[in-house]
């Protein structure tokens, strides 16, 4: 499974990334750390708007020109910080040792350009071989990711192909590199629940044959289970309990994530009234100064919404932001 | 694809025929053209016999079926001026404005698409405004103005370009830019206002993760999706040169078929204005065709039903 004890591929330091609007200043993303090991397929959890896609495209280096910036925080690649690095050495890094696969597959591949075309692009920014060559590996890396008869599949357009074909296509495009670390952003939200689990699946085999490392982001508890090797829950702009997926689903620590768990429909056991959270999360505008979630928690103290509580840790590997676990 | 191509063509069928009925009942209200012709002491009867003579006397709907009958057996009569048919008249000056429409088509895109994408990539700045002014400037000028004043700046004043009429590549130089500078505002502000669209799309994401460069990414993922709108509108630009083409080629003396849609409606040579509208509509609705079909070509997904 993983090796926790190896030196992690990815590290993500105390990030802050925000959005400097004429109505004042959104902090997307507000102190987020966590680490990502050779191997490891690390879920960020959250409901949306928490930051998690901000998140990731601030490790890209690709977030909305004028607006958002990232203030504040390192981002370790192989030990480098990649925050310092110069557009055109973030060029060289996107693709071959960091990658990303987007939300919707229907919008992600240009309509106007082949698949082919928008494969060949790929490889031939890396290796600059020659076309025969480039082309041989695109219809290779397609196979890979099970697309059928891909000698003519490679010529066709993205609308010629279905939502599932459209996303494996991405994802061999994404990984035609051979990245060491692969940002997957909701990749099966936009996918019928049949392919789902057919593109999970993938991705979980050749995770399994290259031995990259995985950040999955996901709102679905589901989808966490049966992909990831740790969790982490995000709640606005923060992670606020990190685990391996056992000690989070068996031990959640943090009132919001026991709330999450809670409110995931059951399929056995008597039917009861679906568990939903009270209130709604804070303006990310206005961030309260104490614990992000004490408006909404059952056990919410005084402290809580006076002061942010640190990690404490609940057991190895396994800590959570409460002051509930200062006691124990 | 075929079945697309003949409703196209019907439709335009359809038109052609309200064009030449408005345009046969239109010209008759400027007046007649034998008071243009005859000198001021002719006689009553030579009016007469010179109405009779260019088939203007009978009832007016009875001179329209005439021309119907005429226009249906591909005639479209004689141009009272000049005294030759006057399809003939519109071909032999045709090849001269076409001699200057596609430079002026290619000074427009020449200029108009790279700064429609520089202002989308200053957007809000000083690079956006000053292209945004160009494109107001080219909107606002008429051509009868600008050619007026390229004339005054580079043949009077400074004396490096001819005024007018043809001849050696010098003197296309000014027509040319006074028939395109309308178009680079069209194109620029088309294609600024397309890629501002497409930039934010998530196949530009995606071509930045692969680590392609800027370059690649604007020039061509961006900017060939934003050309597909410019495309449709290339039929009514094409349209917009060939009136253009009316003020530009009279101003510089150019002897093509604007300057003979001008002189045509300056006599009242009714067979020739009739028959260059006809002929002008018939050349608009087979280029509109033309970028229709040209268009399922550059967008892929579109297939004409």
């Amino acid at each position: 499974m993983t090796e926790l004890d190896s030196e992690p591929v990815l590290e993500v330091r105390d990030l802050h990334t925000h959005f400097f609007l004429r109505r004042g200043v959104v902090k997307a993303v507000d102190g987020v750390s966590f680490s990502l090991h050779k191997g490891e397929v690390l879920g960020l959890v959250g409901e949306s708007g928490c930051g998690k896609s901000m998140t990731a495209l601030s490790v890209m280096r690709l977030l909305p020109k004028g607006s958002a910036r990232t203030v504040q925080g390192r981002v370790l690649l192989h030990g480098e910080d990649i925050l310092t690095r110069s557009p055109r050495e973030m060029r060289e890094i996107r693709g071959s040792q960091i990658s990303m696969i987007l939300q919707d597959p229907q919008t992600s591949l240009n309509p106007v350009f082949t698949v082919g075309e928008q494969l060949r692009e790929a490889i031939f920014h890396r290796t600059h071989g020659r076309n025969k060559d480039v082309m041989r590996e695109a219809i290779e890396a397609l196979r890979r990711v099970d697309i059928a008869a891909p000698e003519q599949r490679i010529g066709q357009f993205p609308h010629q192909m279905s939502g599932g074909m459209k996303q494996r296509v991405v994802g061999a495009i994404v990984m035609s590199g051979q990245p060491g670390v692969l940002i997957a952003d909701e990749p099966t939200t936009a996918l019928d629940v049949t392919i789902q689990l057919q593109y999970l699946k993938l991705l979980q085999r050749l995770q399994r044959e290259t031995g990259m490392a995985i950040l999955f982001i996901t709102h679905d508890f589901g989808v966490v289970a049966r992909m990831c090797d740790r969790v982490a829950v995000m709640y606005a702009g923060r992670i606020v309990e990190c685990g391996t997926v056992e000690q989070v689903f068996e031990n959640p620590s943090h009132p919001y994530t026991r709330a999450l768990i809670a409110s995931v429909p059951k399929m056995t056991g008597p039917i009861e009234r679906l568990y939903t959270i009270e209130g709604q999360p804070p303006s990310l505008m206005d961030l309260p100064v104490g614990c992000r979630f004490a408006p909404r928690c059952p056990h919410a103290e005084q402290r809580c919404h006076d002061i942010y509580p640190p990690a404490f840790a609940v057991e190895t590997g396994h800590d959570a932001h409460c002051w509930m676990l200062e006691a124990e | 694809m075929k079945r697309y191509i003949v409703h196209r063509l019907l439709q335009g069928v359809v038109l052609l025929c309200l064009v030449g009925t408005i345009v046969f009942f239109l010209g008759r209200l400027t007046g007649n053209p034998v008071d243009l012709m005859l000198p001021e002491d002719a006689t009553p009867e030579d009016r007469v016999s010179m109405i009779k003579a260019l088939g203007l006397d009978g009832p007016l709907y009875r001179q329209f079926f005439i021309f119907v009958g005429n226009a249906l057996h591909g005639d479209l009569g004689m141009s009272i001026r000049m005294r030759q048919p006057a399809t003939e008249a519109f071909f032999s000056r045709l090849p001269n404005t076409l001699a200057i429409i596609p430079w002026s088509i290619l000074l427009a895109m020449g200029v108009g698409i790279p700064l429609g994408v520089i202002a989308a990539l200053n957007r809000g700045n000083v690079l956006d405004r000053a292209a945004g002014t160009v494109a107001v400037l080219g909107v606002a000028t008429p051509g009868f103005f600008l050619g007026i004043l390229l004339i005054f700046v580079f043949s009077v004043e400074l004396g490096w370009l001819p005024s007018g009429r043809m001849g050696g590549p010098e003197h296309y130089v000014l027509p040319v830019i006074t028939l395109g500078a309308f178009l680079v505002a069209g194109f620029m502000r088309l294609v600024r206002s397309s890629m501002l669209e497409v930039m934010e799309s998530e196949f530009v994401k995606l071509a930045r993760i692969k680590g392609l460069s800027e370059w690649v990414v604007i020039w061509k993922h961006c900017l060939r999706n934003a050309l597909i709108p410019v495309l449709t509108l290339w039929g009514v630009f094409v349209g917009n040169l060939i009136t253009g083409a009316i003020i530009t080629e009279t101003v510089f003396a150019w002897p093509g078929v604007g300057r003979l849609t001008y002189e045509a409606v300056i006599f009242r040579d009714f067979p020739l204005l009739q028959a260059i509208i006809i002929l002008k509509s018939i050349l608009i609705l087979s280029i509109n065709l033309l970028v229709d079909i040209l268009y399922a070509y550059v967008d892929p997904r579109i297939r004409l039903t």
